[in-house]
């Protein structure tokens, strides 16, 4: 099934982590690279200062033996601060695997990765869970609040696992910032789905996080809610230079991406940078998506 | 549909066997009780048919009215002529006479050997005559002759290492005598009389040492061949005495048995009716978990329904399931009853009973009984779940989070819940202090009251979960942090559920709390009664505290220096006005010892006895209408008819006295009865209570070891820690409930991680650790089971205060032991997290990934 072979199609400079295919560039696309930052890759080994998350090489395996099946073919990529990354590409294309990985949540058959600095290989349950509780911030499709506390307890409730005192102005420049100032003791079956969204939001920034991963953000949500949470992720980038990895499906919600990386069959295929939703619509029609 | 119902309990094992679970241990109580109170059934019955096994007839002692739970009856003896005149008949081929009494062996420390709620018996052989009828065969050496030998039973000669050729100390009535052991024997019919112990002599050696010179306790006959056994007792019956019958070996065998099982039967209802509570919290916990699955289970039902499932078939899969559950978990339970048998015997023993332990008997009774009650109680509980499953519309299996339509029936749910509620405590109260009630309507009242008291309760508690909630979770948010927080906020979200969860517990708290606080007022008004009758010094009571003792302990006592009074409270039966009943009786200077309340005849009245007056309770002479110098007429066990005159009334405090229903003369008591014994001595000493004094009482009991000296606070102690021994072994029967409410606890729990999965990934993936995972379930937990106490320990309250109006008559004070309710709290704490460790576990290992993409 998988025997469509991209590097054929894809240009290779597009591969960050092909450094083997580096020959014979596409000057344009050369030009994009540098535009963001992506590092060569002789200093792939050596975890980046500034970069809020790194990956080097990383594979991942489910199973074993003839089943197996592999999700990641070896990536490597470096999240720079305060710049909002799209991670798009088909079911199956590795990119929530490659998410889960960045954001602690799994680990890599082999590869490094390290979140703001710590590579995470040797971190045992409890260190990676503390780590992801003092670095990392959770966006889901799908909400997750808790339906027994009100939004304002939703928001905090990173700090309070933590065990940690909220900043009373900063939460209080959160709730209005995800507007639900005057819904705060709402509980989430009071709230619309956008509405819930944003308490999500909140709750991912609350902590002030390296990096927040967004998982289909606005999966679950109708065009024009979707258009208000995208403003208000893009707007937590702009206002607060809060690093952000969002991985989608809309080519809308990508068109608000700094950059955009394109997955495929467990490999990173494309690298682009702030493109519009057309431009965008293009990759994947020529991608094959 | 079949095929679906029971692929979808192997699908759900867990959960199907933490369900069953609360089923089992309600059904192995019940079966377990079977078995054990039948075995102990064979094994004296095994007794009883090997004693007359080679009789035609058997003639015994005639009683003239018959006291089971009277410690002091006694069969008397009749005269050995009665056996020489038998003999004497053409149609007996052989007759033999034997003694049976009670002797109480002495290990090699002089002290008595515990026979564990069993009995001392002592029996006579006449290995020189017929010895076809003797029951016991030798193991080892041989049988005792003349008056200085002695046989004893197997495991006594076992456990206290006595061999023949040893030297044995047996207390009598006589006192303390030492005997040869010529033998070791055995019931030769029965493998175990439990640790009860056998004293073996030869006939003349028995009538001796029991004060029977010239009689017998027995005769057994045997007919020669073409005799029926009717046919003998007609002929035996012209030559007995007044004291004396004769019945067929039959009649005779099926008396004894009926003796047994009336004993043991009273033993197995009182146990049965802790297994049917434990099935009937094991109801709760069921009706809970089934109710949790099928809202767990919503999209199925729909589904089913969507592709042309009738609600009746829906019905079916679900009771189809709760058929399998209540079948399997009955069959596991019916065999788990045999350890359950083994665990009760080793409760008793641990509390010093022990039963017999012959083959281990398994009936038919027994396993249709336990399969029977199982299912049904299984069925009963999944009707209202299932009745819910089949109102799951088609509509819910393509919408998310789709609720439950609520019926015509809940919405009526609050009154239905108020008037159950007001049913149950109106039945009590009825039961409690309607007045003219039998007996049987009053316990049936007073059982379904309180059944119908717990639904009631168990249905208003989603109201009381939050505040208690709130409440009760408050210590978890302070220690837990945002664990126990969100524990708390767990706790509450669903207040139906968490309420039935803590209803199952909240029935065997309301009892152990119920009975504790019975227990306490018991104790102090018992402490009360004694501190307000007792003038005495010392008290001589028998080694267990309890059973009656020799007399000549009396006279021994009165010997000691400095003792300036011995008052021996002599006990027996009676017959008086119809009834059976205890009577008591005192030596003249019993107002030296007892403070007694006089309210007729002044405090002279034991002094004034002689030997036809009598004295009373307040309460017996108003029943009977009773006046100074009215007569009562006293029947004794040998159908003597004593005429009595009333000549004093007194008022018993509320803790009650140490007399019995009547009470008459030493002297006249010693007169009329065959064997008279103390129930307790009180002893007055100059210089009081000291160790001088002690020491010296002590030594001059020295030769009746069966009888201790204590001193005043001693003996209200004593007797104290045979009311906290019953209590101990009725905790320990309602601990099991408890234990299955657990199991309903950890059920819900188990399904509650299950549904909030996608919650505790999200929570794992922001930073909530393992360990804060297992806090909050723990603490969800806590919450959970200290709503069950709280509810529990206001329901034994109530009970309790409506129990101890209704018998404040009978001198049971309200006393509420708060040290042990803080220790039941404090053991529910425990019980919450022990409850916890399964589901927690579970929910601090979900996969993180796993767990977000559920759905």
């Amino acid at each position: 099934m998988k025997s469509r072979v991209i590097q054929d199609e894809a240009d290779p400079a597009d591969l960050v982590e092909a450094p083997a295919a580096n020959a014979g560039v596409n000057q344009a696309k050369e030009l994009l690279m540098e535009a963001v930052a992506v590092p060569a890759p002789d200093v792939l080994d050596v975890p980046h200062r500034g970069a809020a998350v790194s990956a080097e090489d990383l594979t991942r395996r489910y199973g074993e033996g003839e089943t197996a099946v592999e999700a990641l073919g070896g990536v490597s990529l470096s999240v720079p601060q305060g710049q909002l990354t799209a991670v798009m590409g088909p079911s199956g294309s590795g990119k929530s695997t490659l998410m889960h990985i960045l954001a602690g949540l799994d680990k890599p058959t082999t590869g490094t990765v390290h979140i703001a600095g710590t590579s995470i290989q040797e971190l045992n349950d409890t260190d990676l869970t503390k780590l992801r509780r003092e670095h990392i911030g959770f966006i889901f499709q799908f909400f997750n609040l808790l339906p027994m506390l009100t939004a304002e307890e939703n928001v905090v409730l990173p700090l309070s696992i933590a065990g940690e005192k909220p900043d009373k102005a900063w939460v209080e420049e959160l709730m209005g910032r995800i507007g639900l100032k005057d819904r705060r003791s709402h509980r989430p079956s009071e709230l619309s789905g956008g509405q819930q969204q944003r308490v999500a939001i909140g709750r991912a920034l609350v902590s002030r996080p390296t990096i927040v991963f967004a998982d289909e953000p606005t999966g679950n949500l109708d065009s024009k809610t979707s258009g208000e949470i995208l403003d208000l992720m893009r707007g937590s980038v702009d206002t607060y230079g809060q690093t952000t990895v969002m991985v989608t499906h809309d080519a809308r919600a990508a068109a608000i991406a700094d950059r955009i990386l394109f997955l495929a069959d467990g490999l990173i295929v494309r690298d682009m940078g702030r493109s519009d939703a057309h431009e965008v619509l293009e990759v994947m029609e020529e991608l094959g998506q | 549909m079949t095929r679906v119902a029971l692929k979808g309990l192997w699908g759900r094992k867990l959960r199907t066997v933490l369900t069953a679970l609360a089923i089992v241990l309600g059904v192995a109580m019940i079966s377990g009780t079977y078995i054990l109170t039948d075995t102990i059934t064979a094994s004296f019955t095994q007794v009883v048919d090997g004693s007359y096994e080679n009789a035609d007839a058997v003639v015994s002692g005639k009683v003239a009215f018959k006291n089971n739970e009277s410690a002091t009856a006694t069969t008397p003896a009749f005269p050995d002529s009665v056996l020489a005149d038998v003999k004497q008949l053409p149609d007996v081929a052989a007759a033999a006479g034997t003694i049976s009494d009670e002797a109480k062996l002495l290990d090699r420390d002089g002290k008595v050997i515990s026979t564990k709620g069993g009995s001392s018996l002592a029996a006579s052989v006449d290995p020189a005559n017929d010895a076809r009828f003797n029951p016991l065969k030798l193991t080892a050496g041989k049988w005792p002759v003349g008056n200085g030998q002695i046989a004893i039973d197997q495991r006594t000669s076992e456990k206290q290492d006595y061999g023949v050729g040893d030297t044995i100390s047996v207390a009598t009535d006589q006192g303390v005598r030492d005997f040869e052991i010529t033998g070791i024997a055995t019931f030769a019919s029965a493998s175990s009389i439990g640790a009860s112990t056998i004293a073996i002599f030869d006939v003349p050696t028995a009538q001796d040492l029991f004060n029977k010179e010239g009689k017998f306790d027995e005769v057994q006959v045997a007919a020669k061949s073409g005799v029926t056994p009717a046919k003998l007792t007609t002929e035996i019956r012209p030559l007995l005495p007044p004291t004396a019958k004769v019945k067929t070996a039959e009649a005779q065998t099926q008396e004894a048995v009926d003796d047994v099982n009336e004993g043991v039967g009273i033993f197995q209802k009182i146990l049965l009716a802790f297994g049917f509570i434990a099935l009937f919290v094991g109801a709760f916990v069921i009706a809970n978990t089934l109710s949790i699955t099928i809202a767990q289970r919503m999209r199925e039902f729909a589904t089913l329904r969507t592709i042309g499932g009738s609600r009746r078939q829906v019905l079916r899969s679900v009771m189809l399931e709760a058929l399998v559950i209540g079948i399997m978990a009955s069959l596991i339970g019916l065999f788990f009853g045999l350890a359950i048998a083994k665990g009760l015997n080793a409760l008793f023993s641990a509390l010093g009973v022990e039963f017999p332990s012959g083959g281990t008997v398994f009936s038919t009774r027994t396993i249709v009984v336990s399969l029977l009650v199982g299912t049904i109680v299984t069925l009963l509980a999944s009707l209202r779940p299932a009745i819910k499953a089949t109102r799951v519309p088609p509509i819910a299996a393509v919408r998310e989070g789709a609720t439950l339509p609520t019926s015509g029936l809940s919405r009526l749910g609050p009154i239905v819940s108020i008037v159950t509620l007001a049913l149950g405590i109106l039945l009590l109260v009825y039961g409690i202090f309607g007045g003219g009630l039998s007996t049987a309507t009053r316990l049936l009242a007073l059982g379904f009251g309180t059944l119908i008291l717990f639904v009631g309760v168990a249905m208003n508690a989603k109201r009381a979960v939050r505040p208690l909630a709130a409440v009760l979770g408050w210590p978890a948010t302070k220690i837990g942090g945002t664990a126990g927080t969100l524990a708390r906020e767990n706790a509450m979200r669903n207040p139906s559920r968490t309420a039935s969860t803590a209803s199952a517990l909240m029935i065997g708290l309301a009892l152990i709390t119920f009975v504790a606080i019975l227990g306490a007022g018991l104790r102090t008004s018992f402490g009360d009664a004694v501190d307000k009758l007792f003038v005495a010094d010392y008290a001589v009571t028998a080694e267990n505290g309890f059973d009656p003792f020799t007399k000549e302990t009396d006279d021994a006592v009165s010997g000691t220096p400095a003792v300036t009074a011995v008052t021996g409270i002599r006990g027996g039966d009676a017959r008086i006005f119809g009834h059976n009943v205890q009577i008591t009786a005192v030596p003249p200077n019993a107002a030296q010892t007892i403070r007694i309340d006089w309210l007729r005849g002044g405090v002279g009245v034991p002094a004034r006895l002689g030997t036809d007056g009598v004295f009373v309770e307040k309460d017996y002479a108003k029943d009977h209408h009773l006046r100074i110098g009215s007569p009562i007429a006293v029947t004794t066990p040998t159908a003597k008819v004593l005429h009595m005159r009333l000549k004093g009334i007194f008022d018993p405090p509320k803790g009650g006295s140490p007399f019995g229903t009547v009470t008459m003369s030493d002297a006249a008591f010693d007169a009329n009865y065959a064997k008279p014994r103390n129930l307790m001595t009180l002893i007055n000493v100059k210089g009081g209570v000291n160790e001088a004094n002690t020491a010296r009482l002590a030594l001059s009991l020295h030769s009746f070891p069966d009888a201790k000296v204590v001193t005043a606070a001693q003996f209200k102690k004593n007797q104290e820690a045979d009311i906290n021994l019953t209590l101990n072994l009725l905790y320990g029967l309602l601990g099991l409930s408890v234990i299955i409410s657990l199991f309903g606890v950890v059920n819900t729990l188990v399904l509650s991680v299950f549904e909030r999965t996608r919650e505790l990934g999200m929570l794992r993936a922001i930073g909530m650790t393992r360990s804060q995972v297992r806090r909050m379930i723990r603490h969800e937990s806590i919450v959970t089971a200290l709503i069950g106490a709280a509810l529990g320990i206001a329901v034994g309250v109530f009970l309790a205060i409506l129990t101890t109006q209704a018998l404040s008559d009978e001198g049971i004070v309200l006393a509420i032991p708060w040290t042990t309710i803080f220790i039941f709290v404090v053991a529910t704490i425990v019980a919450g997290m022990l409850a916890a460790i399964l589901p927690a576990r579970r929910a601090s290992r979900l996969n993180i990934l796993e767990a977000l993409k559920y759905e």
